[in-house]
């Protein structure tokens, strides 16, 4: 047992956090996806990271990857989260990559993983129907083989920033006849296909992060089937397990930690700020301890993955454990901005503007935040699913 | 002991609970809350044609003779109907106000106009650096003569977008947070010298920030004594707590209420997710929660007359079970409808931010847990 970092780690830090630092866009800083971004400005980071080749740690250096050990993927991770740089999205690079690099064709390869990389695709995750959420495999959209097309009726819905996206993948029924899990299959959908529509849902805060999609008599070419026919529940069950690197958010936790404790020393509360309030100090006191105790969790996690050991239902832990952590974390920034939580104004106080401003610029997106984050909780297998996986899979009950 | 409601009380709530009903579908509340103005000047009329600003005032203000009780189930079925209208700025703080310590000229003046609904009223107490603490206050009322001269900044004061009068706590002697000192004044919102900027609220509602540059104001425009607002501010509040913990008992209840049913009707691995046991405790709990906020809604209307630590007392006890039950039931009505619970089409989000606000409107669970402790010491 170490806790040090190797010399070497220490410099990959360095080299990193100067990177970041050169070369992260500079209207892009502090910014955050509530911000009403462009989708240019998803991307811009994206292409700078693509041309210094550092757009998929997580893939094998042959199709693009950065060969760097786990412990280097790990503070890469920490850096992005402390220089709080938009993350690169995940739906191309983390969950769609890995299984076209493993499943795929060579030709699928050749085509899609480039232009993953380059961001020239933006994917979005079709998984999720009305009908099926936590239960993903009673899904009913269907897919019919017709000559060199599938012909595909259904509707999936909660798609992620599809309303900027070029492509789709999702799961779809190829085999009814069969248990649920045996006849569905992986299927790539460009979204400009005539009879695919994208419809917004607004969320509670009132933003426009997900969406309906609705697929009506859709002409797929045959080609773009991924892997083999009715093996897709296969590969979908490998892309939930494969990214587990960052699924506890502990960097960008404490990112949130010292940018909260930095608001309770500004908030006033009687004679002192309210970081001097025992009451509030120890709360915060709480989440730290928690929050560390997340952190070793996932450092265990990560020095047996370095060991060879393949990603197992642990993996549900740091998903339980640090949606908890981040929600609590937004329920007390609401807390510690007061009344001015209350406000619900667009956007940042804009500096020189003759309009009278509503409270401090921390302010302002506490509430919505707040509300927003409460999706960590149900999106990626929902905190209860977890505990299920958890209960048969680890304990054996 | 007797916790049942008069005949009249029973008239009282099915009248309110038939108006939210007819007038307050979510779909129709949130056109009121999306409109320009953001709510309606024709349902506040309604109310007031119904008698229900009439409610709570004994016969000689006016009234019909009623209490606290009748403010309690009036705010429940607003709370039920996630009602967007001024009832507890105007009729509850400004009314109680000019109740307890108006003049006879003010209330000869205002009370028939708060009864009527001409007059709607926002109560600026608090201040951008005071927190929930009613006597860290910076704006000064000095003496002007027989007037007095306002300056300062008064945050958040809601509804004050649709009030024609505001009340509002200056110091007229006194240190930054000293409890003596403190003077409340009645307001024209369009005497000069006052500015606005008025915003939503995360729940719906509307507020504004308050500028006020040396506003002049006569000085029988003070309610109760010079220098001695702070008792009387605090009373009345206790009071609007009372009142909003009425309201989220109603809301809690049809947040339970919706996500019983959707458990029951939502399906996934084959049966309804309401089968799975884990859902069915958390339900259970969210049932346990809002029973026991409704026992100290009831608590801390029937103690709203005794003496001032008893009642002190009762508001804190009352807003911290509020507090944690309304968070508690919130989260966890989202969390049991999954995706949908996120959306702004259905009313659990909509019920969840109210009760959000209502945890820290007039002081939140720590606040009011160190209230009730130093008052027990
Ligand atoms: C903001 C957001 C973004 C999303 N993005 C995407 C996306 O890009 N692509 C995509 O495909 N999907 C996406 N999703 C969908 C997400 O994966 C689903 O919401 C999730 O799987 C839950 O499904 P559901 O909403 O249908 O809820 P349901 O499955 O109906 O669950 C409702 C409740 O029942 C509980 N429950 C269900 N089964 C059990 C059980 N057996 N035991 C105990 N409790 C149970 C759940 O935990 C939940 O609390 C997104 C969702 C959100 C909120």
């Amino acid at each position: 047992m170490d806790l040090n970092f190797a010399p070497e780690d220490v410099a990959f830090r360095e080299q990193v956090r100067t990177f970041i630092a050169e070369n992260y866009p500079e209207h892009l800083r502090g910014k955050n996806r509530r911000a009403g971004l462009e989708k240019d400005d998803f991307l811009a980071w994206h292409r700078i990271l693509h041309k210094q080749g550092w757009v998929a740690p997580s893939w094998p250096k042959e199709y693009g990857g950065t060969g760097w050990t786990v412990t280097q993927k790990y503070i890469w991770g920490e850096e992005c989260a402390t220089a709080e740089v938009l993350p690169v999205l995940p739906f191309g690079v983390n969950m769609l990559g890995p299984v076209i690099y493993t499943f795929a064709s060579e030709d699928q390869k050749k085509h899609y993983l480039p232009r993953i990389l380059s961001g020239e695709d933006w994917w979005c995750q079709g998984y999720s129907e009305p009908g099926s959420g936590s239960d993903l495999a009673s899904l009913r959209t269907k897919a019919v083989r017709d000559g060199d097309h599938y012909i595909v009726n259904g509707s999936k819905t909660w798609t992620t920033l599809a309303q900027h996206a070029d492509w789709i993948f999702c799961l779809v029924k190829t085999n009814t006849e069969v248990k649920a899990q045996e006849g569905i299959s992986f299927l790539l959908m460009d979204i400009k296909t005539p009879g695919i529509t994208v419809r917004p849902i607004i969320t509670m805060d009132g933003s426009h992060e997900v969406n309906e999609v609705f697929l009506e008599d859709v002409k797929v070419p045959v080609e773009n089937l991924v892997g083999e026919e009715n093996k897709g529940w296969t590969y979908a069950k490998f892309l939930l397990g494969h990214e587990r690197s960052g699924i506890a958010g502990v960097a960008g936790s404490k990112r949130q930690v010292e940018k909260l404790k930095t608001i309770a020393g500004s908030e006033r509360s009687g004679t002192g700020t309210l970081m001097e309030d025992t009451d509030f100090a120890r709360k915060v006191a709480e989440l730290e301890v928690d929050l560390l105790a997340l952190e070793f969790t996932e450092l265990r996690t990560l020095a047996s993955e370095s060991a060879g050991k393949g990603p197992g239902p642990e993996a549900s832990l740091l998903k339980v454990k640090g949606t908890e952590v981040q929600q609590r974390l937004t329920d007390m920034t609401l807390e510690a901005v007061g009344y001015y939580g209350f406000p619900f104004v667009n956007g940042p106080n804009v500096e020189g503007s003759n309009i009278f401003p509503v409270g401090p610029d921390y302010a302002t997106q506490a509430g919505p935040t707040y509300f927003n984050h409460r999706k960590a909780s149900i999106y990626g297998g929902s905190n209860e699913i977890q505990r299920n996986i958890m209960a048969k899979m680890v304990l054996g009950l | 002991m007797d916790f049942s409601f008069t005949e009249e009380q029973t008239l009282l709530r099915n009248t309110v609970q038939r108006f939210v009903q007819d007038n307050y579908e979510l779909e129709a509340r949130q056109k009121i809350v999306n409109s320009e103005e953001g709510f309606s000047r024709d349902y506040w009329q309604q109310l007031a044609e119904l008698g229900l600003f009439m409610a709570p005032f004994s016969e000689e203000l006016g009234g019909m003779g009623g209490s606290q009780i009748e403010t309690m189930i009036i705010m429940e079925e607003f709370g039920r109907g996630l009602v967007v209208e001024p009832y507890v700025p105007t009729v509850v703080l400004a009314g109680g106000l000019l109740r307890e310590a108006g003049s006879q000229a003010q209330k000869d003046e205002l009370l028939p106009s708060i009864i009527g609904g001409e007059t709607i009223f926002a109560v600026a107490y608090a201040e951008p650096q005071g927190r929930y603490n009613l006597a860290d206050i910076t704006t000064r009322a000095e003496k002007d003569g027989s007037d007095f001269r306002l300056n300062g900044h008064k945050a958040v004061v809601l509804g004050a977008p649709w009030a024609n009068k505001l009340i509002i706590s200056a110091r007229t002697s006194g240190g930054q947070r000293d409890d003596s000192g403190i003077t409340l004044f009645i307001v024209d919102k369009n005497t000069d010298g006052v500015s606005s900027r008025d915003y939503p609220t995360i729940d719906g509602s509307r507020a504004s920030e308050i500028i006020l540059e040396n506003v002049k104001v006569s000085g029988d425009a003070v309610i109760g004594e010079v220098d001695d607002g702070l008792p009387l501010l605090s009373k009345i509040f206790d009071e609007g707590i009372a009142a909003i913990c009425a309201e989220a008992s109603g809301a809690m209840r049809v947040l339970n209420d919706t996500t019983i049913e959707y458990c029951k009707t939502r399906k996934q691995f084959g049966m309804p997710i309401g089968k799975f046991q884990v859902l069915q405790h958390r339900m259970v709990d969210m049932f346990m929660e809002c029973e026991q906020s409704v026992s100290m809604t009831y608590m801390v209307n029937l103690k709203l007359d005794e003496s001032d630590v008893e009642r002190e007392k009762a508001a804190s006890a009352a807003k911290v079970q509020i507090g944690k039950s309304g968070k508690f039931i919130g989260q966890n009505a989202v969390q049991l409808h999954g995706g949908m619970g996120m959306t702004d089409e259905l009313n659990v989000g909509h019920y969840f931010k109210r009760l959000t606000m209502i945890d820290t409107q007039f002081g939140n669970v720590d606040h009011h847990l160190k209230r009730y402790a130093a008052l027990d010491a």
